[in-house]
């Protein structure tokens, strides 16, 4: 780790005034940017600490929405009672995410910047065009189980690690952007991108800005929200495959649905394509899985990563299925 | 029993040994006063930092530590162009920054040291090595062609093992079994990483290291450093977790003591978790073919067990995989071999239970797979099959109860009436199975060497250079002291963990309760005598003492058999959707000898048992071949279980009394927990969904349905 | 303008204030353990991977591995040796006056819930943290829930169903 400048910011616009500095840095909660400074993949001269902004605040708004500031812990998000009954979806993914310790540290706003945890972009050693672009792609036939199988490109085949970005995009969340030329906001559909032949920008989130609000907007199907997370182990691991899932189900007849993958894709996967399958269908076993296939039928499996595809679909089924049978 | 001290006022009322009672360090280990390597406070220290080859095989042609030296902070670099010489002591691994050449990736090139950790590491990022690579072979397949079979596999025992007729006695065989299963590279992860702290005073070498042997500690590095063995001291008071991995001296301690003496003052090295995955060893990956034979009765005609594995181009070393097949059943035609090959990669290590582990998932695998082929319980095709005596060597073993075990586990897990039909048992999205494996560990007792010390005021100092790894070591030793002294164990005060106490053996094995309380109880019984005889009964003002070594004891042992077994149940829920694998319930009931203590006894035997409930599920270093390197190098993707994956763990154990093992009649405990575990999840695995898995771990990628 | 890679903070640990300067690099685990010798908390991974550095950062269970030191001005940060009686807390007190004991670490004590006793600081720290986040929370503490919540520090030993055990007495208080 080289040696670096703190600064404590004064305020946001300073913050993202002070974003001019060459190699300057946001820190906020840290857990991923230290963790990526020791490993050489992140080399700040600057580091900005946000973490003491008033940025903190979860205020549940009049229409049924939510308002969180940034800098909100993720346990604090998690655990409030307003987002458990409102979004459980996203109360589950925050839940579901990491250990205690990071996340009482970890903030949503960091949370959705995380960078994506292949093994070659955190290893300075070898090819990878996301940390430098035009090396090459090492994971494509190096080590990639836990990679993509949707929307990846020959550049890249990372995954958005961000259990919340998945329920966020379930609910069409919002993000709250102080940009250099002032406030901002855009969605967090618009926030992340596919790869293709920028892996290097992980989202399209304009330079120098800081996120200072995440919005969860009015959703009343998100109160039938829920997150199912796969992975190696029973706790503490990141996705092998996760779904986040809204179902609006009356006399057998989906009214609504909203479906959204996490981990096989450079993105949050919303699954519009089967959401426009299954809008006004029956809701059957047989539908849903009609649904995941649509759905599925754009994935490109690796060698060692084809299992997430039956993984994602029977996630998939498994998680409406339930949802129907707890509505009857 | 008299007591042979006249003037002691205090007597055993009853016996320590089989006391359960929490561990003597446990205070200072809550409280976060128990000193590691790099914990003890070493005024002045520098900090070392380790910079690793980028190639698998090749050479480095220079290092540039120009910028690194201008770094503030930085006191200086080694190199293999200004290292100080070592002398050979027979590990290759050891002889870092001896010359330019590259065996495997993440070999140590350079160590910077400085005033700070921070400095030390920013030092290392600064280091240019210039090294040259070729084209590397790092992958261990059954048909390398460099396979060959070595003379001897680990512990000496022989590669190859024939009986009979394996290839007659399975044409002979109404029911028979002829499967290949993988075992993945494996790494130990203690808690503590490998870490030094080393000073050199008045021409004297002081090291604060974390090794499960501090005597062999020292003598590598005197001989590392050509000096007399008494000009050097290792200290290993505390070690968080070895595993197999501290069981030989790894780079981190040379290089702290070859940086404390370029700078002048003490270094503390600690290896970082990434870079213990190329320098602290691994368990070898296997490939096994086992082959099985039975009559329509179920009685083994023929067992073949074929173990490949791998080693590195520094030295050969063989896990002793099919080892355990030579002694598990009874069968007329018997055949156990083991290859190796040497690839560009680091050199593998014991790792809990070498040679057992890896073996049993294979055999008690391929005993279940016989088990479903015939149509019989499994309990009752291993409780048929069991020899008289060692079926190969026709020795008699000092004792054996796995049939006792088998049957114990099967009551307590409730394994009657269980339907064999696999895939039939449904609880909402999960189908449900359980599974059952047996397991072994040898019973290895090896020279050592106590002091103990009689004071006037009627306290026993008794020292032994045991290594307490988190086994309990230390308090069951005083125990054995206690005992062989005949009074209460409050009176001993114990020492372990220092090379200047004398000689003792490897924190390693499960030989240490063995091997070291054998020496405690001679050098205890030598005492009593010597008060007795010479001081009729009264200590005198400047105490006693007597040194015993086992030597000779442990050498002349007649020749048996020597093994702990056990039997392992396991209960686990398999999902229809994900296929995620969740283990309910495990149980394992052991034949062990004598246990000491049953307190810390119960947490070694759980220790085990999670630690193959672990490698059952989530264990699996991934080399990547083009690289040489282990990718999964952290603890995010080497997974290893967590709290929430370790479910229901039964404990227990039959009360053994062996007389042919040593004084005390302890077997050793430390790694019989990890020894079948994986196969009886695999087998409950199969019983719950019909799949067999062959391969370790156990993931969603072998279980996920693939269709409706 | 010169450019400063140190800075100065203020921070109190185990309720002793101190003041220093640090390396804009060093983390709060380096900082106890190097610069204010407390090496109780330890480091098994220093990526946020293991929770063997774990401690209560202004009363949260955190990660000190992840935590830059300088960050930390201001704060309150207790480790294990805080846990134990305050007169055992700093480093000045000699090694051998016994501390009292948190219930939390006695329970582990009783109930065997370590062996090596490398990640027991952090699961002492990371049990006590996780008290409060239930009592707070209002949420019942089953042997799930534990587990669960315990699942961010690894014990390699495999000491699990004794620190469960453990906790759960406690939580049963």
């Amino acid at each position: 780790m080289k040696p670096f400048e703190y600064q404590r910011a004064g305020g946001p616009a300073s913050a993202v005034a002070t974003m001019t500095h060459p190699g300057a840095a946001f820190l906020a909660g840290g857990t991923n940017i230290i963790d990526l400074m020791k490993l050489g993949v992140t080399a700040p001269d600057l580091l900005v600490d946000v973490s003491g902004l008033p940025l903190r605040q979860i205020e549940p708004l009049p229409d049924g929405g939510i308002r969180a500031g940034a800098l909100t812990a993720n346990t604090d998000l998690a655990t409030d009672p307003v987002v458990r009954t409102r979004f459980p979806a996203v109360a589950l993914a925050l839940l579901s995410g990491a250990s205690a310790q990071l996340r009482n540290r970890a903030t949503i706003g960091g949370n959705l910047l995380q960078r994506t945890r292949c093994r070659y972009f955190a290893d300075v050693t070898k090819a990878c065009n996301k940390r430098r672009p035009g090396t090459g792609c090492a994971a494509r036939d190096g080590e990639h189980r836990d990679l993509a199988v949707l929307g990846g490109s020959p550049q890249c085949v990372a995954t958005n690690p961000s259990d919340l970005a998945v329920a966020l995009a379930l609910v069409d969340a919002r993000v709250e952007l102080l940009t250099p030329d002032g406030p901002a906001d855009m969605s967090v559909h618009e926030l992340f991108r596919l790869p293709g032949d920028h892996p290097e920008r992980d989202t399209n989130l304009p330079p120098g800005a800081l996120i200072t609000a995440v919005v969860l907007p009015a959703t009343p199907i998100a109160r039938l929200s829920t997150y199912r997370k796969v992975r190696d182990r029973s706790s503490f691991a990141f996705a092998a495959g996760s779904v986040a899932a809204a179902l609006d189900v009356r006399d057998g007849i989906v009214r609504d649905v909203r479906l959204a993958f996490g981990a096989v894709a450079h993105r949050p996967w919303r699954a519009y394509a089967a959401e426009r399958m299954l809008r006004g269908a029956t809701a059957t076993v047989d539908n849903f899985e009609r649904a995941a296939d649509e759905e599925l039928a754009a994935a490109r499996p690796l060698r060692d990563n084809a299992y997430k595809v039956p993984l994602i679909r029977n996630l998939t089924v498994g998680v409406l299925r339930g949802m129907t049978e707890a509505s009857w | 029993m008299t007591t042979f001290l006249t003037s002691l006022t205090e007597r055993a009322t009853q016996p320590a040994v089989g006391v359960g009672s929490p561990r003597i360090e446990a205070w200072d280990k809550v409280t976060g006063r128990a000193p590691y390597a790099v914990d003890h406070p070493v005024p002045g220290a520098a900090y070392a930092w380790v910079v690793q080859s980028t190639v698998a095989r090749g050479v480095v042609h220079d290092v540039d530590t120009s910028r690194a030296l201008a770094e503030e902070g930085v006191l200086g670099v080694l190199w293999h162009g200004n290292a100080p010489h070592l002398e050979p002591v027979g590990d290759p691994e050891l002889m870092v920054l001896q010359s330019p050449r590259i065996a495997y990736r993440g070999q140590v090139v350079a160590v910077v040291v400085a005033t700070s950790p921070e400095a030390a590491r920013g030092g290392a990022d600064l280091v240019r090595v210039r090294e040259e690579g070729t084209t590397a072979d790092t992958v261990l397949r059954i048909d390398h062609p460099a396979l060959y079979q070595p003379v001897q596999v680990n512990a000496g025992y022989p590669a190859r093992s024939a009986i009979g007729d394996v290839d007659a006695g399975l044409a002979e065989a109404a029911v028979r079994v002829d499967a290949t299963y993988h075992t993945p590279a494996e790494h130990h992860c203690a808690m503590e990483p490998h870490a030094t702290t080393a000073f050199w005073e008045h021409g004297c070498l002081v090291v604060f290291d974390s090794t499960q042997a501090s005597t062999a500690a020292r003598d590598a590095l005197a001989g590392l450093f050509e000096l007399p063995p008494q000009a050097v001291r290792v200290v290993n008071e505390h070690v968080g977790g070895g595993f197999g991995s501290k069981g030989t001296m790894k780079v981190n301690t040379v290089l702290a003591a070859m940086a404390a003496r370029l700078v002048g003052r003490p270094v503390k090295l600690a290896l970082t978790r990434q870079q213990l995955f190329a320098l602290a060893g691994y368990r070898t990956p296997t490939i096994q073919r086992i082959r099985l034979g039975a009559t329509a009765q179920g009685r083994l005609l023929a067992i073949g067990h074929d173990a490949v594995s791998q080693t590195s181009q520094l030295s050969e070393f063989v896990e002793q995989s099919a080892v355990l097949s030579r002694h598990m059943y009874a069968a007329p035609h018997r055949l156990t071999t083991h290859r190796v090959v040497a690839l560009d990669v680091p050199t593998p290590v014991w790792m809990r239970a070498p040679g057992e582990c890896p073996g049993a998932f294979a055999l008690e695998s391929a005993i279940d797979e016989l088990a479903s082929a015939g149509n019989w319980d499994p309990v009752r095709l291993r409780i048929d099959n069991e020899p008289p005596v060692h079926p190969e060597e026709r020795i008699p073993f000092s004792s054996r109860h796995l049939v006792e075990c088998l049957r114990d586990g099967a009551e307590r897990f409730g394994w009657s009436g269980r339907d064999p039909r696999p895939a039939v048992r449904r609880d909402g999205e999960w189908l449900l199975g359980t599974g059952v494996a047996a397991s072994t560990y040898p019973s290895i007792t090896w020279p050592s060497t106590a002091l103990a010390r009689a004071t006037a005021d009627q306290r026993f100092d008794v020292e032994v250079n045991a290594a307490d790894i988190g086994t309990g070591a230390r308090t069951v030793l005083r125990q054995i002291a206690a005992d062989a002294l005949d009074v209460p164990a409050h009176c001993v005060a114990i020492t372990v963990g220092d090379s200047a106490i004398g000689p003792a053996t490897v924190a390693g094995g499960s030989t240490g309760t063995a091997s070291w309380g054998w020496a405690v109880t001679k050098a205890c019984r030598l005492l009593r005598e010597r008060i007795h005889r010479d001081h009729g009964g009264r200590v005198p003002d400047g105490g006693v003492a007597v040194r015993a070594d086992t030597t000779l004891d442990v050498r002349d042992r007649p020749e048996f058999s020597r093994h702990a077994y056990g039997a392992q149940f396991c209960q686990v829920r398999v999902s229809t959707v994900t296929g995620e694998v969740r283990v309910d319930r495990l149980l394992g009931v052991f034949a062990a000898g004598r246990i000491v203590n049953p307190t810390t006894a119960r947490s070694q035997f759980l220790g085990g048992m999670t630690m193959g409930l672990s490698g059952a599920l989530l264990e699996r270093s991934i080399l990547d071949p083009r690289t040489g390197d282990f990718v999964t190098g952290d603890l995010a993707a080497y997974h290893v279980a967590v709290n929430a994956d370790v479910p229901r763990v039964e404990v227990s154990w039959l009360d053994e009394h062996d007389p042919h093992l040593n004084p005390m009649g302890v077997k050793g405990i430390g790694e019989i927990g990890i020894v079948g575990t994986a196969a009886a999840v695999a087998n409950a695995v199969h019983h719950a969904t019909g799949i067999r898995v062959r391969d370790l771990p156990i993931g969603l990628e072998h279980l996920v349905p693939r269709s409706r | 303008m010169e450019r400063r890679f140190t800075s100065d903070v203020r921070f109190d640990v185990n309720g002793h204030t101190y003041e220093l300067s640090v390396d804009n690099r060093a983390t709060l685990l380096d900082v106890l353990r190097e610069q204010l010798s407390l090496p109780g908390t330890k480091k098994g991974c220093d990526h946020g991977q293991c929770g063997a550095c774990t401690v209560l950062l202004s009363g949260r269970r955190v990660n000190s591995c992840l935590v830059l030191a300088v960050t930390c001005d201001a704060a309150a940060v207790t480790t294990v040796e805080g846990l134990s009686s305050r007169t055992a807390i700093h480093a000045a007190v000699p090694p051998d006056e016994p501390p009292t004991l948190h219930p939390m670490q006695e329970a582990f004590v009783a109930h065997d819930a370590l062996q090596c006793g490398f990640c027991t600081p952090g699961q002492i720290c990371s049990a006590v943290g996780m008290l409060e986040e239930a009592a707070a929370e209002e949420v019942d503490l089953d042997e799930h829930e534990i587990r669960e919540r315990m699942s961010g520090n690894i014990c390699r030993c495999g000491a699990y169903v004794n620190i469960v055990a453990a906790i759960q007495e406690v939580a049963a208080r």
